[in-house]
């Protein structure tokens, strides 16, 4: 005991290294704190230095187009006066990124329900690592994948069926019209969108299934349900806001995709109502025309990228809100 | 009778269509690397690793410059991006648990992490490109690096709250200032979660395009520097694919192969180190 603390001194206080080494110990702390601190709030400053920075590159065309920018269709950078308006690609963007939910989503429930409920155990987990490993592939090489491999497939054997069968069809044969075929479309990049989202949707889909607690499950079975009953029953009226909000998310991820879209949709400013034919998104506008473009062609880009990064922003946050509400209940 | 024979039927229907959808699902997985290795791995020689890009019209030539592009780039954007983010994943975790603000910093955090990358892209030509005059390896870096950012604070958060808080209180009560029980309690036992969010931000921006696009361009000479643009693959796919030249199309495809191989391989990895520790 009398040899064990020799930072004491005689009197019992803290030897002068001691506390040198201890104020040391403190500036450290304190600097950790402070530099750890720092870097947190560095996600405000890069929130802030994007709108900032698109809003200056923006802000030309902004002064130039105005609001008006939203609902003119022409776009016509090579004119002296260029006239540029953003509804075709905004158009292009609602539009993959709907079709694409509209198959992605019935089927990346049917994933998730499928590896919840009905998958033998042995098989979930290779099962879940192949449809995320789906998700990590690069999205050129989906992009390149649809424009070689699913493009000429669907022009070649699917699209020209469906165009002669709706041909007398009115409404239809606008929608599926079209008088030439090529592996150019808006629904081929729809297609190899909602293969993208498809991994998306059901890794969150399975994860908020499984927040539904067991008994809940167990005792809808024990009253006779079949899997199905439960499924609509339970599991989905328990998880709607979480699995709205994974919707969300995808559907972020769709109106923002680039590299897929931009080799399939041709990037034509058109818009004629046909799936069938080209047309543009913004994201795909801003890929294809960004590196040739100058002066207002280039702010009207930005502006382009302005308007899709508040779109997504406004759909991710309300995915965040909705996925932190079930978290809460979950945890609660 | 009939109404149980009804129900039975919906249910057995609604099962087969969810076994079909799974088997769709995991189909296109296979159709895409089929057809990539169709046509990549044919052409997937030590060449490919060792000889600069061709110009249109000759045969032969490589993917040397942007594989090493990609390589620089993604090293330096993960060498920039990984140590804030987790230096922001630990306030988020340590320090600032309880702290009113935390949760706005995890939301906008989240929306940044699903942010179209495009944007990135342009946020990046308009504070670095702009005012440097020109494209360059360091922009398309830092283009790289905003995108590991969120990434990687998201996953040291995460696994940072799963160290046990008794471990914490244990450092503490012998008297550890706080910085070393994150130093050397925290950070020892989130290690591998840790590892993997890096390995994820990695698999991530390897094959990330767009944000490149603007910010490093490309470049079909040899460069090293810095200041300069760069060739990286996925730009250089992007350019390949679109020439009508047999060649050059076809070191696109084994390009796509070797950026899908090193994105998937990446990918398993992070798993096999995340599922470990989830087991132990």
């Amino acid at each position: 005991m009398t040899h064990a603390t020799p930072s004491l001194d005689h009197d019992g206080r803290l030897s002068a290294a001691r506390s040198k080494i201890l104020a040391r110990m403190a500036l450290g702390d304190r600097s950790f704190h402070l530099v750890t601190r720092l870097c947190a709030y560095g996600v405000f400053i890069l929130l802030a230095g994007i709108v900032v920075s698109l809003i200056m590159g923006a802000w030309p065309a902004i002064q130039t187009f105005g609001l008006e920018f939203l609902v003119t269709r022409r776009w016509a950078p090579q004119l002296d006066e260029p006239i540029l308006g953003a509804l075709a690609p905004i158009y292009g963007t609602l539009l993959t990124s709907f079709i694409a939910m509209l198959i992605a989503v019935p089927f990346g429930l049917g994933v998730a329900i499928f590896l919840t409920e009905l998958c033998p155990i042995p098989l979930r987990r290779p099962i879940r690592v192949a449809v995320e490993l789906l998700a990590g592939i690069p999205s050129i090489i989906y992009g390149m994948w649809g424009f070689f491999v699913l493009g000429p497939f669907l022009a070649q054997y699917v699209e020209p069926g469906i165009v002669w069968a709706v041909q007398d069809i009115p409404v239809l044969n606008i929608i599926f019209g079209a008088e030439m075929i090529s592996n150019i479309s808006l629904f081929n990049a729809s297609l190899v969108l909602a293969i993208m989202i498809l991994p998306f949707i059901t890794a969150i889909a399975v994860d908020v299934f499984s927040t539904v607690p067991p008994v809940l499950k167990e005792s809808a079975y024990g009253i006779g349900c079949t899997t199905w009953e439960v499924v609509t029953n339970v599991v989905i009226p328990f998880t709607r806001v979480g699995l709205v909000g994974g919707v969300m998310l995808a559907l972020g991820r769709a109106l923002g995709e680039t590299m897929a879209v931009t080799f399939i949709i041709g990037n034509s400013f058109k818009i004629d109502g046909s799936i069938f034919s080209p047309g543009t998104t913004i994201s795909a506008a801003i890929a294809s025309e960004f590196a040739e473009s100058a002066d207002l062609h280039r702010s009207a880009l930005m502006y382009l990228g302005l308007l899709l990064f508040i779109l997504t922003f406004f759909v991710l946050a309300a995915a965040r809100l909705m996925l932190m509400r079930l978290e809460k209940r979950a945890g609660a | 009778m009939s109404l149980y024979a009804s129900r039975r039927r919906s249910n057995l229907t609604a099962m087969a269509l969810c076994l079909l959808a799974t088997t769709i699902g995991i189909v296109w997985l296979f159709l895409i690397l089929f057809s990539l290795l169709l046509n990549g791995l044919p052409h997937l020689t030590f060449e490919v690793f060792t000889e600069m890009t061709p110009p249109p019209g000759e045969t032969g030539g490589g993917l040397l410059n942007p594989i090493f592009g990609t390589l620089m780039m993604t090293v330096l954007g993960v060498g920039i991006g990984a140590p804030i983010g987790i230096l922001a994943g630990t306030y988020l975790a340590e320090y600032g648990r309880y702290s009113k603000t935390t949760p706005t910093i995890r939301f906008i955090n989240d929306i940044l992490l699903s942010a179209p990358s495009i944007i990135i892209g342009l946020f990046i030509y308009g504070i670095v490109v702009v005012p440097m005059k020109n494209f360059s390896a360091l922009a398309g870096s830092l283009a790289l690096a905003v995108i590991v950012i969120p990434v990687v604070v998201r996953t040291t958060e995460d696994m940072l709250l799963l160290v046990p808080n008794t471990l914490r209180e244990a450092a503490s009560a012998m008297g550890l200032p706080r910085s070393h029980v994150v130093w050397h309690v925290a950070y020892r036992a989130a290690r591998t979660g840790i590892l993997t969010g890096v390995l994820l931000g990695v698999a991530r921006i390897a094959g990330e395009t767009a944000p490149l696009l603007f910010t490093a361009f490309s470049n079909n000479f040899w460069s090293a520097s810095l200041m300069k643009p760069i060739a990286s693959l996925p730009t250089t796919i992007n350019s390949f694919i679109n020439t009508p030249d047999a060649n050059m199309k076809q070191l696109a495809w084994t390009g796509a192969l070797i950026v899908t191989l090193a994105v998937l391989a990446l990918n398993i990895v992070a798993r096999i180190l995340g599922g470990t520790k989830k087991q132990s």
